[in-house]
């Protein structure tokens, strides 16, 4: 293949017309002939009772379809909104799960909790009526802050779960871990919070559905990473529609970060009334819906302890942590804080013993749930600032002391004492690596330099590793998971020569009908504009997991690999009849079939029109058609990992941060394009800097009112908050995977809020300022010079 | 209130009945069936909703459809010449991977065009990034948005566009 | 958003006409504002009077020592106008940091100054400058205009036709942006003209305010030492999220005298 599209190329992309030009098709832009509207009626309380909900006014409003509440789902017998992962606590009880109902029914339990559907022949009408259904509520105190929810006396979320602990759960050997704390000649100390984020993809959440009398078949649009997932949630467990009688259509979503991954109410609901309302029903969220309903992400309290000798070296590491769910369990979010938080709490280094606690609560607020990322952030979070506060402790340089406590890249397979076995790495090169494109020698004369300009000038290292590729099913499996966690992929040649795949992975951004047509243009020799990548939709691609956990090409990729591999040897077995030669000694390269070591060869396309054509056909041996699927289950995760860089000027008189340097080095595997791998790394890094810098879901504490509920308070970054970036790549090919491919999607948005905030630290730390918190706003970075400044003076 | 407006859109002319309320941007997306223009807040700060109306950009999610009446309206569905021409920014946009998801891409598109004719074509960094102001994007983290708004400007003005 | 009557008036006078009476009825220049308001459902207006056709009141005009600007000018054309680059850099700065730059194509100096958002630049301007705001009836002065939160001298259906400021021998406008919305979470305006110095403060406080004491203190001498001691007082100044009172009230005495640094350029 020539080096213009294959792998490794930096192929243009192909979906890029259709978007530029205004042509892409969001759930949004369906057109739907009849179509109705529908609008949800939300809690406007974080708690309180339903005493009752009177619709008789509102269903007499102009334009008024249908009016549906929590009762009527009861009365229909639909199912609750599920967890999909059963964590067992420390004494192998499983988790705490109350009755999520579609609709709420007696209580309501967030601000933006679902009350009441109304569907109109228009978006307005259905508004204005939803504003004349009377609600009468008993409003009750709330409780939104998770490092209060386990107090005594804290108002309970649900009876089901006392004391609001959803589980209390452990990694690790306590008694061994604390035994190296008492023989530790230092320990390090760190208290801190990981700031609740709002996910924010710039597509708002939507769905449609249309319901088929004739044949009893739903068709529900959704603006979904996992359309499979989601058609499977919705025929087991809430809807009972049979999964042959539903199909999930996932079109161009506009980004997802995790947000929508789970299966949520209102797209439920848009499903169930299709078929009562008869005729077609639309919704779509406006912003200020998704920021009280989309599932949250982070919010964790935790406090953590680094054991180490003498010379740094890193004895034993103690976590614990207090996650908060919100106030249901959304789909994958008991396993966040546990599975893909604690066990990646090893991270880049050797420390021999780990102990974690978690324990997860119910409080008054949005469910949380997967979030780019998701459990990895946090983890990298707590290691990363752990480990630069110790290097200050220790009056050691960060590098160094990372340096020093690296896993050997001799020591790879690694197994870590929190369960997962690292496949492959190198990480001194990459530390070296991000050194030298961040000119790290040359810092001090910048801070001087920066000093003389009145600005306080730090740096920070965050050097991360991730578990991604989700995952092998079996340990999934063992773990508590409920689903299988390999992906699909179907390659099914047209007579005349050009291929659909058809794959379970889906793309809201992340480039698949570019970069999975590269991996099939290598690998078969079929130029890229015969190849359509064909995803979303559950009725035309095999089931399968979608996209999430930068998954899709590490094991979505590796399954359209077996499938092409099925392809070739089908292929040589045709190959070999039409060339009157032995199986064995056909050879496929560059998209030719030919017998070795003679001129005999026979082009793919030659090879799939006899399939389709099998007039000159070994029919005894070989099924006509080409057209193969395979299923691929990976043998681990991938580990990618790298170091970030980065430098930050602060403006002592305002507080305000600048980042004036980022550089992040990182180890992929191997790379199948760059421009998109680069795209990505971007994108992840300013999510983690608008995490440590920028972003935070407050609810006020008092009336659990989200407060940070629009962009007017929730702060978004934008193009003038961040610095373009440097980057650069080390390779360690991953060993179990046909591709040698890691993921790349979240790593950036992993490794980068302890980058910032270290370097944070760094610039005050001149000035006595001992801890910020995140997101280290103008306001916060100023309260904490304050605060040093008046400390000194005490 | 059913009003009758009459407007300009990319060139062509077009009529409608709206409600007073109805918003420039849902005249175009569910009147006439222009859903290139997206909708991605409401507070009027994401700016995927950014048009061109009379040469300026404006979000066409704070803009009555009636206030549009007698204006020449450009989205982005109207900027290519051809669907092989792509106009010089949707051109530097794709070569430079200036989209991901595509959601915010209309509207990053038009206000940088009308960015790059009030700086005359010439641009520097900083300004790019304080002029997308208005333009919110979750995936790129900008990097390369603003690469490609700073080769498109070059690029518009030999093209003479 | 509530439906309401649309009107689209040619003149003040119609303008004026069409409000006459009707207690729920607004008027409507740019719209950044209003609109956003009505789909959030936050007011309901009986009618919806848009200024948008009325040409007579959109313009820029330098008449002797003032810089006149018609009520529907819009922010770009104020930031970008020759004529108020030349007598009032200041004012043309603050007009091109106001919003986003779509925004600015839309929004006008009548609707930012009639809707006296706490947040907004303009006021600053308008007090710091000592404008006067005209209306469809009476010249009315910039220390009179401000009454509180969102809450002006205007009477029901009265309208700004244009506003006059003086120029000024030096000024400058420094804004300390919230970081979510960009409005102001502290504005200071500062000007030195003839009738002396004037230090306004927006986005602090509830409303517009001037700052005596360092208007005092800079008449003597104009320059940011002098006002380096001068302590704002926290009390009744706004506090979110983003600024508690105090924060505000110390980003007054930076803001003020990063503005005199740059007057002083």
């Amino acid at each position: 293949m020539t080096a213009a599209t294959g792998i490794g190329a930096r192929v243009l992309r192909t979906e890029d017309k259709r978007f530029l030009t205004g042509n892409g098709r969001y759930v949004d832009d369906l057109p739907l002939a009849r179509a109705t509207y529908a609008y949800f009626l939300r809690s406007p309380h974080a708690h309180a009772k339903i005493k009752s909900i009177d619709i008789s006014a509102a269903a007499k409003m102009p334009g008024v379809v249908n009016i549906f509440t929590g009762k009527d789902l009861v009365d229909a017998k639909v199912g609750g909104l599920i967890c999909g992962w059963v964590v067992k606590d420390k004494h192998g009880q499983p988790h705490k799960a109350p009755a999520h109902p579609v609709m709420a029914v007696d209580t309501v339990r967030y601000v933006g909790d679902t009350v009441a559907m109304v569907v109109a022949n228009t978006y307005d009408e259905a508004k204005d009526a939803a504003e004349s259904i009377k609600v009468d509520y008993e409003v009750k105190p709330a409780n939104v802050d998770p490092g209060r929810a386990l107090d005594k006396g804290a108002v309970e979320v649900h009876p089901e779960a006392p004391g609001n602990l959803v589980y209390d759960w452990e990694i690790g050997v306590k008694a061994d871990v604390d035994a190296a704390f008492a023989k530790a000649a230092h320990v390090t100390k760190l208290d801190l919070i990981n700031n609740r984020l709002i996910p924010n993809a710039m597509e708002p959440r939507a769905a449609a559905a249309d319901y088929d009398k004739g044949t009893g078949q739903y068709t529900l649009w959704s603006t979904s990473q996992n359309p499979h997932v989601l058609r499977l949630i919705l025929s087991a467990f809430v809807l009972g529609i049979p999964e042959h009688k539903l199909r999930v259509i996932a079109p161009d979503v506009g980004g997802g970060f995790g947000s929508k991954i789970f299966c949520y109410a209102d797209e439920t609901m848009v499903c169930w009334a299709a078929s009562r309302v008869g005729r077609p029903i639309k919704w779509t969220a406006e912003r200020s819906e998704s920021f009280q309903t989309d599932c949250h992400g982070r919010d964790h309290v935790t406090h953590a302890e680094l054991a180490m000798d003498k010379d740094g070296k890193f004895l034993a590491l103690k976590v614990d942590t207090i996650a908060n769910m919100g106030a249901y369990l959304s789909t994958f979010s008991t396993a966040v804080p546990t599975y893909l938080y604690a066990t990646l709490l090893a991270g880049q280094y050797t420390t021999p013993l780990i102990y974690a606690n978690v324990k997860a609560v119910f409080t008054h607020t949005a469910p949380v749930d997967a979030y780019r990322g998701a459990g990895r952030p946090e983890a990298t979070f707590v290691i990363e600032s752990i480990v630069s506060k110790a290097a200050a402790e220790m009056k050691m340089d960060p590098a160094e002391l990372r340096r020093k406590n690296f896993i050997p890249s001799t020591a790879f397979p690694y197994q870590t004492p929190v369960a997962l076995q690292y496949d492959s790495g190198n990480y001194p090169p990459i530390i070296d690596e991000a050194i030298k494109i961040a000119d790290y020698k040359g810092f001090e004369a910048r801070r001087a330099e920066a000093k003389s300009r009145g600005k306080l000038r730090g740096i920070g290292f965050s050097s991360y590793i991730e578990a991604c590729g989700l995952a092998p099913s079996q340990v999934i499996g063992q773990l508590g998971g409920g689903v299988g966690q390999w992906e699909a992929a179907q390659i099914k040649f047209n007579p005349t020569g050009n291929v659909q795949i058809m794959t379970g992975s889906h793309s809201h951004g992340q480039s698949h009908e570019t970069t999975f047509a590269q991996i099939v243009s290598d690998k078969l020799g079929v130029p890229m504009e015969q190849i359509e990548i064909v995803h979303g939709d559950t009725a035309t691609t095999p089931f399968g997991m979608g996209t999430y956990g930068s998954r899709s090409l590490a094991v979505g990729g590796s399954a359209i690999m077996k499938a092409a591999d099925k392809i070739i040897a089908k292929g040589k077995k045709i190959a070999a009849h039409l060339m009157e030669a032995s199986v064995a000694d056909v050879v496929f390269e560059n998209g030719t079939f030919k017998v070795a070591g003679t001129d005999k060869n026979v082009p793919l396309a030659q090879v799939v029109f006899a399939a389709y054509v099998p007039h000159n056909y070994p029919l005894a041996e070989v099924e006509p058609g080409m057209d193969e699927n395979a299923f691929y289950d990976p043998a681990n995760f991938v580990y990618p990992a790298g170091t970030q860089i980065c430098e930050v000027e602060i403006d002592p008189d305002t507080g305000e941060v600048e980042i004036v340097n980022f550089t992040a080095v990182d180890d992929f595997g191997n790379i199948i394009n760059p421009m998109v791998v680069e795209g990505q790394v971007h994108g992840g890094i300013v999510q983690g800097i608008g995490q440590a810098l920028l972003e935070a879901a407050v609810y006020d504490k008092a009336t659990g009112q989200l407060i940070s509920g629009s962009y007017m308070d929730y702060t978004m970054p934008r193009a003038d908050d961040v610095p373009s970036f440097k980057l650069g790549y080390k390779v360690t090919p991953c060993p179990h995977n046909p591709l040698g491919v890691k993921g790349c999607g979240e790593a950036g948005a992993i490794a980068s809020p302890a980058a910032v905030m270290n370097a944070v630290h760094n610039a005050l730390a001149p000035i006595g300022v001992k801890h910020v918190e995140m997101p280290a706003t103008p306001l916060n970075v100023w309260q904490s010079i304050q605060g040093a400044q008046r400390q000194a003076a005490e | 209130m059913s009003i009758s407006v009459a407007m300009t859109v990319n060139g062509k002319a077009v009529s409608g009945k709206v409600e007073a309320r109805t918003l420039l941007v849902q005249f175009l997306r569910e009147h006439l069936g222009m859903t290139g223009t997206h909708v991605g807040c409401d507070t009027s700060q994401c700016g995927a909703c950014v048009i061109h109306v009379d040469g300026k950009s404006v979000k066409s999610c704070t803009m009555l459809a009636v206030q549009a009446e007698g204006a020449k309206v450009t989205t982005i569905e109207g900027l290519a010449a051809s669907p092989d021409k792509l106009h010089p920014m949707q051109e530097a946009f794709r070569e430079n991977h200036a989209l991901q998801c595509g959601f915010c891409t209309p509207g990053m598109v038009m206000s940088a065009i009308d960015m790059v004719k009030r700086h005359n074509y010439q641009l520097d960094e900083a300004t790019v990034r304080r002029e997308l102001e208005g333009n919110l994007c979750r995936c790129t983290g900008y990097h390369n948005i603003v690469k490609a708004i700073l080769a498109a400007a070059p690029a518009m003005k030999s093209a003479g566009v | 958003m509530y439906d309401f009557a649309y009107h689209r008036p040619k003149s003040v006078a119609d303008a004026v006409g069409l409000l006459k009476g009707k207690p729920e009825a607004r008027a409507m220049s740019g719209g950044m504002t209003l609109i956003p308001t009505l789909k959030q459902r936050l007011a309901r207006p009986s009618d919806v009077v848009d200024l948008g056709g009325v040409k007579e009141l959109a313009g820029i005009k330098v008449e002797g020592n003032n810089v006149v600007v018609g009520g529907m000018t819009r922010h770009a054309d104020v930031a970008t106008s020759a004529e108020v680059k030349a007598a009032i850099p200041a004012l043309a700065h603050l007009a091109g940091h106001i919003g986003d730059p779509q925004v600015r194509n839309r929004g006008t100096i009548g609707g930012s100054v009639a809707n006296n958002d706490p947040a907004a630049d303009y006021p600053g301007a308008v007090v710091g400058l000592n404008a006067t705001v005209t209306t469809n009836t009476r010249k009315i002065a910039a220390d009179d205009f401000f009454k509180g939160l969102f809450e002006t001298a205007l009477a029901d259906g009265e309208l700004i036709t244009s506003i006059s400021f003086p120029k000024a021998e030096k000024a400058a406008y420094m804004k300390f942006p919230n970081p979510a919305s960009r409005y102001a979470m502290v504005g200071v305006f500062v000007a030195k003209t003839a009738g002396g110095v004037r230090v306004a403060v927006t986005g602090a406080g509830p409303c517009v305010f001037r700052v005596k004491a360092m208007e005092d203190a800079l008449a003597k001498n104009f320059s940011s030492a002098a006002i380096k001691d001068i302590k704002i007082p926290a009390d009744g100044l706004n506090s979110d999220i983003h600024g508690s009172a105090e924060y505000r009230a110390h980003l007054v005495g930076v803001m003020a005298r990063r503005a005199v640094d740059a007057a002083n350029k």
